[in-house]
């Protein structure tokens, strides 16, 4: 066997494989968390429970609707996005003229709200569900024996980064959005309707967290507590590549992910906590970020 | 009282605002002293012990400004030096043990203060969590901790080698007694000079550095002072529960820890107290209840309508109401 | 030598105890038998023990009557969320407050150790039937708990010595961070080794792990035969299910899951787990008595017991026996008479408790039938072997308990 650093060639590329598809989920996850804090400069705490909110309305979806993965794809970004605007609209705006701590309080009062309530309904050892069934099987990769549908996830991950990527850099909403985390009040005085592009934008964030749920539901045991933990991840991931920066986001993501498969393959004890070091060493460094402009 | 007449009016409202306090503190101090006949004295430790954590950790929200979002990792520092030196050298009698917990948490205070004061607002927050987690990751993997199955049965032991802790009741005096200390030493610091500085640089801190203040010195000194008291809560905690794990220095007690100090009231002296007691009682009469599971739940109900609705905390709001009437 | 000082110290023990049982006669606290049953009822390790553990309990009370000589019993549970210190300040309020005399149920061992602390300072009496780490009685083994259903050492006694017997003699293990996964993983080693086999590596995973990917990336890459799971519950499913995913056992490996419960395979189902080979305590369809309890059970709960929760029973009957028999609640007294008295119901055979606290009784060895073989849902395990209860656990020889003096 080739060995790479004492370790087999085949482990090491998996291990990189299994990173970058984990980084795929941090980039959907932060891309949302970047697209809130660009214009409400708020540190969604409930960003996790989206997330798992997503992975339970796909779950709840085919046991009681008998809506399929496919139909869910679509539907449950587009329910807990509405969720999501409604939590703006009722709650969120009520605070918006204060220190952005306070969003950050409130969404993390919104989050143990979400879990803790579905812990009491399902527990926490977590439903199954099923791999959808064009997704079943695997493929030959030579190095390692790759499940479909951990290639679908990379893949329709990674289409949705860079098409939520082009719509904020190449078209008009994009533009007003870019330009009401400049300047809201001039936005206002030019006649878009902030507020309305502050609700749509929140909505938007928390259905890629639900997308990327929906993504989730097959690979992970879905339970309440499974967006608790990847959230402060995702959080580093974010503060890594600059707050509010969107290709920052996504890019961070997917290298955060290959960084935390390498340190699978060397030390995995230390595999959660390796991000947390590389954020403070950037924050040392490059206090904005690593594509975040200084402030 | 002929002196009494020469006062003015405000030095007279002054000197009447005082002796209130004084009597208000002479009041707390005899429901503390008769508290563990009345309730039960593990509980109400846990309340002090929490509390004084709170109260460390409003020392930095609340007069510095400061939010940190990595507090448990003091908390759980001091319990898990002090945890592990009393389990492994009996002769070791508790102060010693709580005392040199809290140093081992004042010196993490000093390499996370000088790291994260350089950021504030969302930042600083990050920054603490991120260090907090790599503590986290430390108590995993370091032998002294127990991993996750963390240290269990630490002896109480015999407070100066005289007093044996074993009652309960001896340990809560005990208890009290670092309460009131930790308490007194934050009060101090408020009221100083140092804390008016703090305050003044909270309220706008471009102004306090021109007028040549290091305002990073006082920044840092208010970190490494609430991390110490943070880990004195932390050591005591573990000498009455004798044991230390993980749960202390999971993020969730840095979120635990901001909710005691939202509730009772931010920047208040006795918020945090308030604060504290309420969360731990509710806990503590959930868990015995058929609702024992919404603890959580609950208590994010508690975070949103505090945030949307009473930001100063049960004690501030009380303290508006006070002000407006008794003016 | 070792023998005669054995047989006389406990022979002083037996003089001591029931000249104690003399003077506490007739002494149960405040007129009430308070029992506390303690478990994971939420997480990970709900449906091995949990809320059908708690109903197993109160059946024992019913058929017990309710009472002992006029004393009525009275049932307390609380969720230790798989918390060592949530376990352990429970119970300290439970003995401090309520008064309670025994502790049952028990199931995460880090959980059990930080509680069994509790119990011996306080000197009172817990039932362990949950937890699987055989520490439990040996280092950490206190005069005030008796660990009752199962534990790692005939785990890997049964499991491990059949998959070396028939072949698997490299092993990659895969074991959960903490003092259950460390036992079994250490126990398993030994007999690995002294039946010729090796361990290639071994991998910790932290308690508990959603995603197995990488780990079981690193287990095909090892070139292990066998991938041994030293981990219970949501991470043993979790991992099978894994494994499956990335065709483990089509890459011509096989696992070897060292700690399943019923609901484990139930939960994945037959065509997931068919031909595995597991160690059990008792399985609810293995002989009439047992079947006619299970039935019960199964009206009551509609799902069919584990063998922690017939173990939940069977102990609690016993205890109830042991108060009856010495009109006391009191923990030396009940437990002295406990160890007395062999075992033999529907849950235990040829059982008896020794001075270490580890209640010793048949185990057995058994294999998931294949969807074919199975005639309905809970039709699921095919029993091949029974190991004595005197081999199957850990000789008192080999002890590190302080109670044990050789």
């Amino acid at each position: 066997m080739t060995m790479i650093f004492g370790v087999p060639v085949a482990v090491f590329m998996g291990q990189l494989m299994l990173g970058l598809i984990n980084g795929a989920f941090y980039a959907l996850l932060s891309l949302g968390l970047a697209v809130i804090f660009g214009l409400l400069k708020i540190v969604n705490f409930a960003h996790g429970a989206m997330y798992m909110l997503g992975a339970f309305a796909t779950l709840l979806g085919m046991q009681y609707l008998g809506i399929g993965y496919w139909a869910a794809l679509l539907l449950a970004p587009l329910v807990v996005g509405a969720l999501g605007m409604v939590i703006e609209r009722l709650l969120l705006r009520r605070i918006g003229h204060l220190d952005h701590l306070y969003g950050l309080l409130l969404t993390f009062g919104l989050a143990l709200i979400f879990e803790g309530s579905l812990v009491n309904v399902f527990g926490v050892s977590g439903a199954r569900y099923p791999t959808p069934e064009a997704l079943q099987g695997g493929l030959q990769l030579g190095f390692m024996f790759l499940p479909t549908y951990r290639a679908w996830v990379l893949v329709a991950a990674l289409v949705v980064c860079l098409g939520t990527w082009y719509v904020i850099e190449r078209t008009r909403l994009g533009a007003y959005l870019r330009a009401g985390t400049e300047n809201p009040a001039l936005m206002q005085a030019f006649g878009v309707n902030v507020p309305q592009l502050i609700t749509l934008t929140y909505g938007f964030g928390v259905a890629l967290a639900a997308f990327a749920g929906v993504l989730a539901a097959p690979l992970y045991p879905v339970s309440p507590t499974m967006g608790s933990n990847l959230l402060i991840v995702v959080f580093a991931v974010v503060v890594i590549g600059g707050m509010g920066s969107i290709l920052g986001a996504v890019l961070t993501g997917l290298g955060m992910g290959l960084i935390e498969g390498l340190t699978k393959v060397y030390y995995p004890e230390a595999a959660n906590t390796v991000i947390f070091l590389v954020m403070i060493l950037v924050l040392m460094l490059r206090p904005a970020g690593l594509f975040g402009k200084e402030a | 009282m002929a002196t009494t007449q020469t006062l003015t009016p405000a030095m007279e409202r002054a000197r009447r605002a005082s002796q209130r306090r004084n009597l208000f503190y002479l009041a707390l101090l005899a429901v503390g002293l008769v508290a563990p006949f009345l309730a039960y004295p593990v509980f109400l430790m846990k309340v002090l012990c929490f509390a004084l954590f709170a109260c460390a950790f409003n020392l930095l929200l609340g007069y510095a400004g400061l939010l940190s979002f990595g507090h448990a990792a003091f908390l759980a520092t001091g319990g898990y030096v002090t945890g592990f030196l009393l389990s492994s050298y009996p002769a070791l009698t508790p102060e010693m043990g709580i005392l040199t917990g809290t140093a081992a948490a004042v010196a993490l205070g000093a390499v996370f203060g000088v790291l994260a004061i350089r950021r504030q607002g969302i930042y600083f927050a990050m920054v603490t969590l991120a260090l907090a987690q790599l503590m986290f990751f430390v108590f995993i993997q370091a032998p002294f901790t127990g991993g996750e199955d963390g240290l269990h049965g630490v002896p109480r032991g015999e407070l100066f080698g005289l007093f044996d802790l074993d009652s309960n009741l001896a340990m809560y005096y005990f208890v009290f007694a670092v309460f009131l200390i930790g308490f007194a030493i934050i009060q101090r610091a408020v009221h100083s000079p140092y804390g008016q500085v703090l305050k003044a640089i909270r309220e706008n801190e471009p102004r306090a550095v021109s007028l040549g203040y290091n305002v990073d010195a006082y920044k840092l000194l208010a970190f490494v002072l609430s991390a110490g008291l943070a880990g004195l809560a932390g050591s005591t905690k573990t000498v009455v529960f004798q044991l230390a794990s993980l749960t202390d220095a999971h993020w969730h007690m840095s979120g635990e820890v901001i909710l005691m100090t939202l509730l009772g009231g931010v920047g208040t002296l006795f918020g945090p107290l308030v604060g504290a007691g309420l969360v731990v009682s509710l806990q503590h009469m959930l868990a015995q209840s058929p609702l024992g599971n919404w603890v959580s739940p609950i208590l994010g109900l508690i975070f949103v309508i505090c945030v949307l609705s009473f930001r100063s905390g049960i004690v501030g709001e009380a303290l508006k109401i006070v002000r407006k009437n008794f003016k | 030598m070792t023998f005669i000082k054995k047989t006389l110290a406990s022979s002083i023990a037996i003089a001591a105890t029931s000249m104690m049982a003399a003077t506490a006669q007739a002494e149960i606290s405040d007129g009430e038998i308070r029992i506390g049953y303690l478990a994971d009822m939420s997480g990970t390790y709900r449906d091995l023990a949990g809320p059908g553990g708690l109903e197993a309990l109160e059946m024992a009370i019913e058929d017990f009557g309710g009472s002992v000589d006029g004393a009525p019993i009275e049932v307390m549970s609380a969720d230790d969320r798989n918390s060592a210190d949530v376990g352990a300040n429970t119970v300290r309020g439970w003995i401090d407050q309520d008064n309670v005399d025994l502790v049952a149920g028990m199931v995460a061992s880090s959980v059990t150790i930080a509680v069994t602390n509790v119990l011996e300072d306080n000197d009172k009496l817990g039932i362990v039937s949950g937890s699987a780490a055989s520490s439990i009685t040996n280092e950490h083994c206190t005069p005030n708990h008796i660990h009752w259903v199962y534990d790692t050492y005939p785990l890997a006694n049964g499991t491990a010595k059949a998959v070396v017997d028939q072949g698997g003699d490299t092993w990659f293990m895969l074991t959960a961070d903490y003092a259950f996964g460390h036992a079994l993983e250490s126990d398993v080693e030994k007999v690995v080794t002294d039946n010729g086999g090796t361990i290639v590596d071994r991998i910790r995973h932290p308690f508990p792990t959603e995603d197995f990917s990488s780990y079981i990336l690193q287990a095909q890459g090892s070139g292990a035969k066998i991938v041994g799971l030293a981990n219970a519950g949501a991470d043993t499913v979790n991992a099978i299910n894994t494994a499956s995913q990335f065709g483990l056992v089509q890459g011509g490996q096989q696992l070897a899951g060292l700690l399943v419960f019923l609901n484990d395979v139930y939960a994945m189902g037959l065509e997931t787990t068919q031909g595995l080979l597991l160690t059990t305590g008792w399985y609810w369809n293995m002989d009439d008595e047992s079947r006619e309890w299970a039935e019960r059970y199964y009206e009551r709960v509609g799902r069919m017991p584990t063998m922690v929760q017939a173990g939940i029973y069977s102990s609690t009957m016993h205890y109830l026996e042991a108060v009856e028999a010495t009109g006391s609640d009191d923990a030396q007294t009940v437990r002295s008479y406990m160890m007395e008295q062999p075992i033999e119901d529907f849950f235990a055979r040829n059982g008896r408790i020794r001075e270490d606290g580890r209640m010793v009784h048949d185990m057995y060895l058994a294999e998931v039938k294949s969807p074919a073989d199975s005639t309905h849902e809970w039709d699921l395990y095919e029993i091949l072997a029974t190991i004595p209860a005197e081999e199957a656990y850990r000789p008192l020889s080999e002890s590190d308990c302080k109670l044990v003096n050789d």
